[in-house]
C-alpha cells in the first residue's frame, strides 16, 4: 500500500464518501419516507429529516398489510419468502451436490452424456421453459404451494459444476484411504466430502439464499392466492393502486424489510466462510 | 501375520497398456519387502493392486492363504501409508487414527486404548487433538503410520513415505520405520525409486522395470550378483560401470568371457596404480572430472572413443565415461592420465544384450 501525503489522500476520502453517499442516500430517503405522512409525500412536500409514524407505518405493513383491497401483512409475506428462498438455497445445495459426487466418484453408463446434459440446462433459465414449467406444475396441482414455488427452481448446473470442479481437487488418495479404513461410498460422502465442502456449501448458500429471495417472475406466475404472496411480488402489486393513493411510506417500509433477510445472511455467512477459506486444507 | 503372495500378477488398462507384465513374488510372514524401479516400472501400480485399489487382470495375489483377487480393500486386513500421507483434513489427529476402527465398528474404549498406544510408541501423544495442518510434515508422516499401526492389519504396505520429507528427516524415518516393523514383526510391502531406502529396508528387494520383475533376492546378493544390466546400474550409487566386450584392450585382458558382452565394473573394486592386474582388468583413463563427498572422492575419467561404455536404460553414464571411487580426498588432478586396475574376481559379465548374467 502506498501511503499518499496531504491532499492526495483527502481527495481520496472524498472521493470514497461521494460514493457510499450516491449508494446510501437512496436507502435513507426510504427510511425517511416509511417515517412521513402519506399525505405529505404525495403532494411533494417531503421532508429529508425522519418524520414522526416510524411505529405507526412499521406496524401497519408487517401485521396489517395497505389499506387496499389485496390488503396482506407483509410478514406472512416475508415468511413465503423466507421459506422460498430457504427450499430454494438448500434444495439447489443438496441436489447438486449429490449429483456432483455421482458424476465425479462413480463409473456408470452415459456419465459423461448425463454431465453435458446438465451442462447444456445452464442455457436454459427459468424464463426461457417458463411455459411448460408453468403446464408441469400446473398439472402437478402445485400452483399456490411452496413446493410450487421452490420444486421448479430447485436444479441447478452451476452449483453442480462448482461442486464438481471442487471434487477433482480433493486428492484420490483421500478416497482410497476411506476405502481401506472401511468406509463405504456413503460414509465416504458423509465424513470426508461433505465437511471438506463447508466452505463451498456456506459460499453456494449465500449466493442461492439471495437468487431465491429475489425471485420475481415465477413467483408472479405461480400465486395467485394473497396469502402464498413473496415480498417482492407484493412490492410490486402495492405500488400499482388503481383507484387509491400508492401508500408510499407502506412501500418504503416493505421495501427496507425486503432487504433485511439478504443482508443478515451475508453479514451471518460471511464470518463462517472467512474461517473456513483461512481453515481449509486438503 | 500373513504370506503375501504374488503368482503370475498382470495388469492391462483398457486402453492396452500392459502395466505389469507377470510378477511372481513370496514375501514370508514378518517380512520386509521393498520394490524398487525408476518411474513407470509398475511398482506402485503393483502395490496398489496388492491394496485392492486396482483391479487385477490376470494371476493371484493371496493374503494369509486366501485369494483377495475380488475383496474389497476394506475386508483385506491391510493398511496403506501413501506419499502424501492422505490424512483427513478436517479431523483431529485422534479421530485419524479411529476413524479406520469405528468404521469397523470396535468399541471407544478399545479404540483409545489403541490410539494412545500408537501415539505414545510414536511420540504423537500431544497432539491428539490437532488437525493435520498444524503438524510438521514429520508428524504427519507418523500420523500416517499411527493410522495404519491402530488397525493392526496383517500386511502393511507404503508407498513412498518418505519422498516428501527432507533428506535428514527421511533418513530418521527410515530407521523407525525398520525398528518398528521389526518390534510388530508385520509382514511389509514398501515401494519406493530410492535404491539407498531399498538397500538399507528390504529383507527382500524386488527390482523392477518396465513392469516386470528384474530380480529378486536380499539386498545384499543383489548388490553383489545382479542379474542384468539394468539392476546393475539401478542398485548402486554410484551406477556400475558396463562396457562392451568388443575387440579392444578389454577383451583382450579378460579370460573365460564366452557368450558375454558386456562387462560391468563397480566404481569402487577399481584401484588406481601402475602395477599389472593379473587377470583383472586395467584401462587407461583421462581424469575429466572429480566430486569430493568428504569420506570419498568421484573420479570421472574417459576412455578413447572407440572403446566406448553401454548405455544401460538407468545406467545415466555417457558412454565412454567410467567412474573410479577412490577412498579418501586424495586423488588424480583434472586432465591426468590414470591408470584404472580391477581384479578378475570383481568384474561382472552379462550377455549382449544385458538380459543375462554370465557366469558366477
Amino acid at each position: 500500500m502506498v501511503e499518499e501525503e496531504g491532499f492526495q489522500r483527502y481527495l481520496a476520502h472524498v472521493i470514497l464518501w461521494i460514493g457510499i453517499a450516491i449508494v446510501a442516500f437512496p436507502v435513507y430517503l426510504a427510511i425517511v419516507a416509511s417515517t412521513q405522512d402519506n399525505a405529505v409525500i404525495a403532494n411533494g412536500q417531503m421532508s429529508l429529516l425522519p418524520g414522526g409514524h416510524f411505529l405507526e407505518t412499521y406496524y401497519q405493513t408487517l401485521f396489517v398489510g395497505t389499506s387496499g383491497s389485496t390488503r396482506e401483512p407483509v410478514l406472512n409475506m416475508m415468511l413465503n419468502s423466507l421459506i422460498m428462498a430457504l427450499l430454494i438455497a438448500v434444495g439447489k445445495i443438496a441436489i447438486s451436490i449429490i449429483s456432483a459426487y455421482a458424476i465425479v466418484y462413480f463409473r456408470f453408463p452415459f456419465r459423461m452424456a448425463i454431465f453435458w446434459t446438465i451442462f447444456i440446462t445452464l442455457m436454459l433459465p427459468v424464463e426461457v421453459r417458463i411455459y411448460p414449467t408453468y403446464k408441469i406444475v400446473a398439472d402437478l396441482h402445485l400452483l399456490d404451494s411452496y413446493a410450487g414455488l421452490s420444486l421448479p427452481l430447485i436444479a441447478s448446473a452451476t452449483a453442480t459444476l462448482l461442486f464438481r470442479q471442487f471434487f477433482m481437487t480433493v486428492p484420490d488418495e483421500l478416497l482410497e484411504a476411506s476405502r481401506i479404513d472401511g468406509a463405504g461410498p456413503f460414509r465416504f460422502f458423509w465424513d470426508t466430502l461433505l465437511p471438506l465442502s463447508r466452505t463451498n456449501m456456506a459460499a453456494l448458500f449465500v449466493i442461492l439464499f439471495i437468487l431465491g429471495w429475489n425471485q420475481y417472475l415465477w413467483p408472479l406466475l405461480i400465486t395467485t392466492r394473497d396469502d402464498m404472496q413473496t415480498i417482492q411480488v407484493g412490492i410490486r402489486k402495492m405500488i400499482t393502486t388503481t383507484d387509491a393513493l400508492t401508500e408510499w411510506p407502506v412501500v418504503m417500509a416493505t421495501a427496507l424489510l425486503a432487504m433485511l433477510p439478504p443482508v443478515f445472511v451475508v453479514v451471518v455467512m460471511q464470518k463462517l466462510f472467512v474461517r473456513g477459506l483461512v481453515e481449509t486444507e486438503k | 501375520m500373513a504370506n503375501v503372495t504374488l503368482r503370475s500378477v498382470r495388469k492391462t488398462y483398457p486402453g492396452g497398456f500392459e502395466a505389469i507384465k507377470g510378477v511372481d513374488v513370496d514375501v514370508g510372514d514378518g517380512q520386509f519387502c521393498v520394490l524398487v524401479g525408476p518411474s513407470g516400472c509398475g511398482k506402485s501400480t503393483l502395490l496398489r493392486m496388492v491394496a485392492g485399489l486396482e483391479t487385477i487382470t490376470g494371476g493371484e495375489i493371496d493374503i494369509g492363504g486366501r485369494v483377495v483377487n475380488q475383496v474389497e480393500p476394506a475386508d483385506r486386513d491391510i493398511a496403506m501409508v501413501f506419499q502424501n500421507y492422505a490424512l483427513y483434513p478436517h479431523m483431529s489427529v485422534y479421530n485419524n487414527m479411529a476413524y479406520g476402527l469405528r468404521n469397523r465398528g470396535m468399541a471407544e474404549a478399545e479404540i483409545r486404548t489403541r490410539v494412545e498406544e500408537a501415539a505414545r510408541v510414536l511420540e504423537l501423544s500431544p497432539m491428539l487433538e490437532r488437525k493435520p495442518r498444524q503438524l510438521s510434515g514429520g508428524q504427519r508422516q507418523r500420523v500416517a503410520m499411527g493410522r495404519a499401526i491402530v488397525r493392526q492389519p496383517k500386511v502393511f504396505l507404503f508407498d513412498e513415505p518418505l519422498s516428501n520429507l527432507d533428506a535428514k528427516l527421511r533418513i530418521a524415518m527410515r530407521v523407525e520405520i525398520r525398528k518398528l516393523q521389526r518390534r510388530l514383526n508385520t509382514t511389509s510391502i514398501y515401494v519406493t525409486h530410492d535404491q539407498l531406502e531399498a538397500m538399507t529396508l528390504a529383507d527382500i528387494l524386488v527390482v523392477m522395470n518396465g513392469g516386470q520383475v528384474e530380480q529378486i533376492g536380499n539386498p545384499l546378493d543383489i548388490y553383489q550378483k545382479p542379474a542384468t544390466t539394468f539392476v546393475a546400474s539401478f542398485i548402486g550409487a554410484p551406477p556400475m560401470n558396463l562396457m562392451p566386450l568388443r575387440s579392444d584392450e578389454l577383451t583382450s585382458q579378460i579370460t573365460g568371457t564366452e557368450g558375454a558382452g558386456i562387462v560391468g565394473i563397480r566404481p569402487e573394486d577399481f584401484v588406481i596404480t601402475s602395477e599389472a592386474a593379473s587377470g583383472g582388468v586395467a584401462l587407461g583413463l583421462t581424469v575429466e572430472a572429480i566430486e569430493h563427498v568428504g569420506a570419498e572422492t568421484f573420479v570421472y575419467g574417459s576412455r578413447r572413443r572407440e572403446e566406448q561404455g553401454v548405455a544401460a536404460n538407468p545406467g545415466e553414464l555417457p558412454p565412454g565415461e567410467v567412474i573410479v571411487r577412490v577412498p579418501g580426498t586424495t586423488g588424480p588432478a583434472i586432465g591426468e592420465r590414470i591408470r584404472a586396475v580391477a581384479p578378475r574376481d570383481k568384474l561382472h559379465l552379462f550377455t549382449a544384450d544385458g538380459r543375462k548374467r554370465v557366469g558366477p
